[in-house]
């Protein structure tokens, strides 16, 4: 069980968030064709190393945040917020 | 009879004052306070412990800690029976009840071992091979039966667990000297420190070796302000350093205890610096029927004799792979232990000079062994190129065999942490290469065998840790050489690899044969380190036998992953708490009290304990929620629906948001008007349905389904917070805030003005599909004419404190207007009868607001909506897609079945649908059911079959609803 560093409630046992996903996600007009669409809804990268994904604090502040999370260790390498672009690689 | 009990000063963890009783195979025995379970069945003569798994073949104890293989014992009575308790750590009680595993009718006699004579059909892997013709099935109950060990409790545990959460930053995992030197340094450095050792007694091999030194590590660490934790067992590292261990508060088979005690408890421990200090294992040698009983681990009968004062046998001989077996061998002289020989496997052991008057044999090894239930003796014989050499077998006579295989780093938590291992080929093991992230090992399990360099370097450890600066590197060495191969070729007789699983060397040479190559592999078609043990003192043996036989190195052929718990676990410990009615955390109506004593019949619905009816005496639940309908439908009904999700949107873009989520429009809505709307997910799927009304000109009330009520809160928070960032909305979830009293019927409304309800809300004053605020009694309401049964209907909201109170002032009057309680079952009916979809039981994951009559709602609307682009995909446009339809069965007399299938010919056939709810209709006197069905909306009038197990039905497919088609009912 990891230990997240809520942006406003500090650090937390996993087990208080709640994960939605890849974050980062640009999301097509309603003009887009239908691969596009498809390809928005159902293909997501599946990265073995660093994955930016967003999490929410459901038993705490309720709030979202940016995470980035390296799927093989679980290092958490930088907490960020919704908006914010991903820190500079290199940076933790 | 080998075991056998020496006076003092052996035994220094004994209380010779306090003697006690037990019982083994109700057989009555005695041992001392500060004995174990093993250490007393061994001082009192018994050899014979248990029947191993598969071969059913004699066992007795083997080590003397929580590596044991072979003296798993059951233990305790009724609920407070725990099977395959290992006798090695188990700590001996007044009354304890101990009995063999996996033999029947007895230990001493076990028509099991009968499968020992079949042991040709029961190699490795054999159920992928034998007993397969003519069905696996025939031979699978027998096998299932003898199969296991222990058996397991078949009453409730009345005992209690708990869990504990500890943050720490430097934890020591393990008390012995490595330990306690870096916590002592950790702590006096600065750190806070968490010290465990899963035993009673602190010092490791110290507290019964080396007398006062043990005792002064201690002091130090204590007066060093290190936290000392006792009977605590860590058993896996997780993420991000959370260390969990198992604290035994009352150990097994105690018969002094009150009807409920805390037995265990569970500690979940972040820390930011772990420091491995777990000791290692003992390595056994191969040799032919090397698991008899008597057959033992050097170390171990070394600490029975010195900690527990007691002899393993009169005569010892000690398989040597190692030099500790020279200082096992005069310390176990010195204590009391005749040692006959010292088999040295190596050639030229450098350690043989000091061996004392003790005859020494070096490039030897045991070649047979005399005795089945008990060793008597075997047979040593010079080895060359690892088989014996002809003519040098030499006979000893001995009832104790000695392992003195070499030692194995225990790098469990090190593994766990991602760290990495590296083969030491001088001294035959595996040792922690670097730290691991967050982890650091010290002592034996660093591969670190001197005892002053241990001590000395886990201090510097200790300290660097705890001022935040990396480990220095550890000293690794002092283990002296060990052989790695000890397999005696060309020879009779099994020798065993795993004792637990009964592998033999012959079983993994097999596997080799069969082509596995990888390690994990191996360890699974063998089962090797498979059984509670987890390999402890076979894992090392079994990957140097698979590379000797794929002719890889050790270090190649590598270790199979580490993975928690390092020990076996109680499910209760794990569970803690959270059993009974605390098992999973239920929702109560406010007013559940009131409706217990009104006859509800309370049912589980999801998360929520609602009335599913009012039955009478003598009454079926059908057969009331059939009454309850009736009712509703001819004069009044009054039901609880506060569990209705409900929401207050509020901004300058609510009304803006709200028309972006809902697939109908919002925005305009006027002051106290409501519309049903329905959301979908972005896939264009229906996901939740519900009442919105406008409470103000930035301000709206949003009811949601009773299971989407959290789900479509945290929804809209998502898109707010994450994607329309800009928007000025609060969603604040009202749900608990405000009770629900819905009273519907046809005099519904006659019924609340008798119990005085403003006329402001009478039907011709407050049309369907509007929301007032108003009062009763001084609380405030917010009243909304809406309704899902089909007749006229009054949600009226209140705060949900006074739930009770409404309820109670509503059923005093009751009876004027003929009104009764009705519960979920009857709202089913109702609302069947009315063709009112419910979202994930008329709905699937595939649905699509077209598939349920809402396709007229799109078209209409221009802007865009959460999940309108997936509406537009050549799929959503299939006129062959399931529709929701009527059917009505031909005769008007058979219930179609939820689930069954619609299909032209019996199974097996193309199915084109299922029915999804389906009732005995109270108002039409015939059952109606609801169904999606393939290309449905244009197939009214269509006869189809209907299957459910086995049997068919006719229906027709009619358009809904059943009951009042033109809706005037909602009128009054």
């Amino acid at each position: 069980m990891m230990q997240l560093n809520c942006p406003w409630c500090g650090p937390r046992d996993e087990n208080e968030f709640v994960c939605g996903g890849t974050t980062h996600i640009d999301r097509p007009a309603l003009g887009a064709d239908d691969t596009q669409w498809g390809r928005y809804l159902f293909f997501r990268d599946n990265p073995k190393g660093v994955h930016l994904e967003r999490w929410r604090h459901a038993s705490g502040c309720g709030q979202w945040f940016n995470m980035a999370r390296h799927t093989v260790t679980h290092a958490v390498l930088a907490v960020y917020r919704l908006g914010e672009p991903p820190p500079a690689a290199g940076k933790s | 009879m080998a075991g056998s009990r020496l006076a003092a000063p052996a035994g220094a963890w004994l209380d010779r004052s306090r003697q006690l009783s037990f019982t083994f195979n109700g057989r009555e025995l005695r041992g001392f306070a500060g004995d174990t379970l093993a250490s007393a069945l061994i001082a009192s003569g018994v050899q014979l412990v248990g029947r191993s798994v598969k071969l059913h073949r004699p066992r007795g104890v083997w080590s003397c800690g929580a590596e044991e293989p072979c003296a798993l014992v059951d233990v305790g009575e009724g609920g407070r029976r725990t099977p395959n308790v290992r006798a090695t750590v188990l700590p001996l009680s007044e009354g304890l009840a101990a009995r063999s595993v996996n033999c029947w009718p007895g230990v001493g006699f076990d028509l099991g071992a009968l499968t020992g004579a079949c042991a040709a059909l029961l190699p490795a892997g054999f159920y992928y091979k034998t007993f397969m013709w003519p069905d696996w099935h025939w031979f699978e109950p027998a096998i299932r039966r003898m199969a296991g060990l222990g058996r397991a409790p078949t009453r409730a545990d009345p005992d209690h667990y708990e869990e504990i959460a500890a943050d720490t930053d430097v934890l020591v995992v393990g008390g012995g000297p490595a330990g306690l030197a870096a916590a002592a340094a950790a702590a006096e450095a600065g750190a806070r420190t968490l010290l465990l050792t899963s035993g009673a007694r602190w010092g490791g091999a110290l507290a019964w070796q080396a007398g006062a030194e043990g005792a002064a590590a201690e002091m130090r660490a204590r007066r060093a302000g290190v936290r000392l934790q006792s009977h605590t067992r860590a058993f896996g590292v997780y993420d991000h350093n959370l260390v969990c261990a198992l604290e035994t508060v009352v150990s097994e088979g105690r018969t002094d205890l009150p009807p409920c005690v805390l037995r265990e408890r569970l500690w979940k421990i972040r820390a930011r610096q772990v420091i491995a200090a777990a000791g290692a294992f003992e390595r056994p040698l191969l040799f032919p029927d090397n698991d008899r009983p008597g057959v033992m681990l050097a170390r171990a009968a070394h600490q029975y004799a010195a900690a527990f004062g007691v002899a393993c046998g009169r005569r010892a001989l000690i398989a040597a792979n190692s030099d500790s077996a020279y200082a096992t061998a005069r310390a176990l002289q010195s204590l009391g232990v005749a040692v006959a020989a010292i088999v040295d496997r190596r050639e030229a052991p450098a350690a043989a000079a000091a061996a004392d008057r003790i005859p020494v044999r070096t490039g030897a090894a045991l070649i047979a062994v005399a005795g089945t239930r008990a060793v008597r003796g075997c047979t040593v014989a010079r080895v060359s190129d690892g088989a014996p050499v002809r003519g040098s077998a030499e006979h000893f006579e001995c009832d104790l065999i000695l392992n003195a295989g070499g030692h194995a780093p225990a790098v469990h938590l090190h593994s766990q942490a991602g760290g990495r291992l590296r083969w030491l080929a001088a001294s035959a093991m595996f040792v922690p290469d670097g730290a691991a992230p967050g982890l650091a090992s010290v002592g034996a399990c660093a591969g670190v065998f001197d005892p002053p360099a241990a001590v000395s370097h886990a201090a510097a450890v200790g300290e660097a840790l705890a001022r935040g600066r990396a480990a220095p590197e550890p000293p690794v060495g002092g283990a002296g050489t060990c052989a790695p191969v000890t397999r005696v070729a060309g020879v009779a007789g099994k020798q065993f690899v795993d004792l637990q699983n009964d592998v033999t060397s012959a079983d993994v040479a097999l596997a080799g044969r069969e082509n596995y190559r990888s390690v994990e592999h191996l360890k699974r078609y063998t089962t090797t380190g498979m059984g509670t043990d987890q390999g402890k003192t076979s894992n090392i043996n079994a990957l140097i036998l698979m590379g000797e036989c794929s002719g890889q190195p050790p270090e190649t052929v590598g270790t199979t992953r580490f993975r928690p718990p390092f020990v076996p676990v109680t499910l209760g410990a794990l569970v803690g708490r959270r059993v009974g009615e605390l098992y999973r955390p239920l929702k109560f109506l406010p007013a559940h009290a009131w409706h217990l004593a009104h006859g509800a019949l309370v049912e589980s619905f999801g998360d929520w304990r609602r009335p599913a009816a009012y039955p009478r005496a003598g009454e079926s639940l059908e057969q009331a929620a059939q009454r309850e309908a009736g009712t509703v439908r001819r004069s009044a009904g009054l039901f609880d629906g506060s569990p209705l999700g409900k929401l207050e949107v509020y901004g300058p873009d609510a009304a803006r948001f709200l028309d972006l989520m809902y697939v109908g429009t919002m925005s305009t809505l006027a002051l106290g008007q409501a519309r049903y709307g329905v959301l979908l997910n972005e896939n264009g799927t229906l996901v939740d349905d519900g009442i919105v009304a406008r409470l103000g000109a930035e301000h709206f009330w949003v009811n949601t389904t009773t299971a989407g009520a959290e789900r479509t809160a945290a929804a809209f928070e998502e898109w707010l917070q994450c994607e329309y960032t800009g928007f000025r909305v609060l969603v604040t979830p009202v749900s608990s805030r405000w009770a629900n009293v819905t009273v519907a019927g046809p005099r519904a409304w006659q019924w609340l003005a008798a119990c005085g309800f403003e006329a402001a809300l009478a039907p011709h004053a407050m049309a369907h599909m509007t929301l007032r605020a108003s009062t009763w009694q001084g609380l405030p309401l917010r009243v909304l004419r809406a309704s899902f049964s089909g007749e006229l209907g009054y949600e009226v909201n209140l705060p949900a404190d006074h739930a009770a109170t409404l309820f109670g002032a509503l059923w005093e009057r009751g009876r004027e207007f003929g009104a009764e309680l009705y519960g979920i079952e009857a709202l089913q009916v109702l609302r069947t009868e009315k063709g009112y979809l419910h979202i994930g039981t008329d709905t699937d994951g595939t649905t699509l607001p077209q598939d349920v009559g809402m396709a007229r709602g799109i078209e209409k609307k221009a802007a865009n909506f959460i999940g309108r682009r997936s509406l537009s995909r050549p799929v959503a446009s299939d006129p062959a897609r399931p529709q929701l339809v009527g059917l009505a069965s031909a005769d008007a007399r058979t219930l179609l079945a939820v689930g069954a299938q619609i299909a032209a010919r019996r199974a097996p056939a193309l199915s084109e649908g299922r029915v999804t709810s389906s009732c005995w209709s109270p108002a039409l006197g015939r059952p109606v059911a609801l169904a999606l069905l393939n290309g449905g909306a244009g197939r009214l009038g269509e006869r189809v079959r209907v299957h459910h197990l086995g049997r068919s039905t006719e229906a027709e497919v009619v358009k809904t609803p059943f009951v009042d088609p033109q809706g005037a009912r909602l009128h009054g």
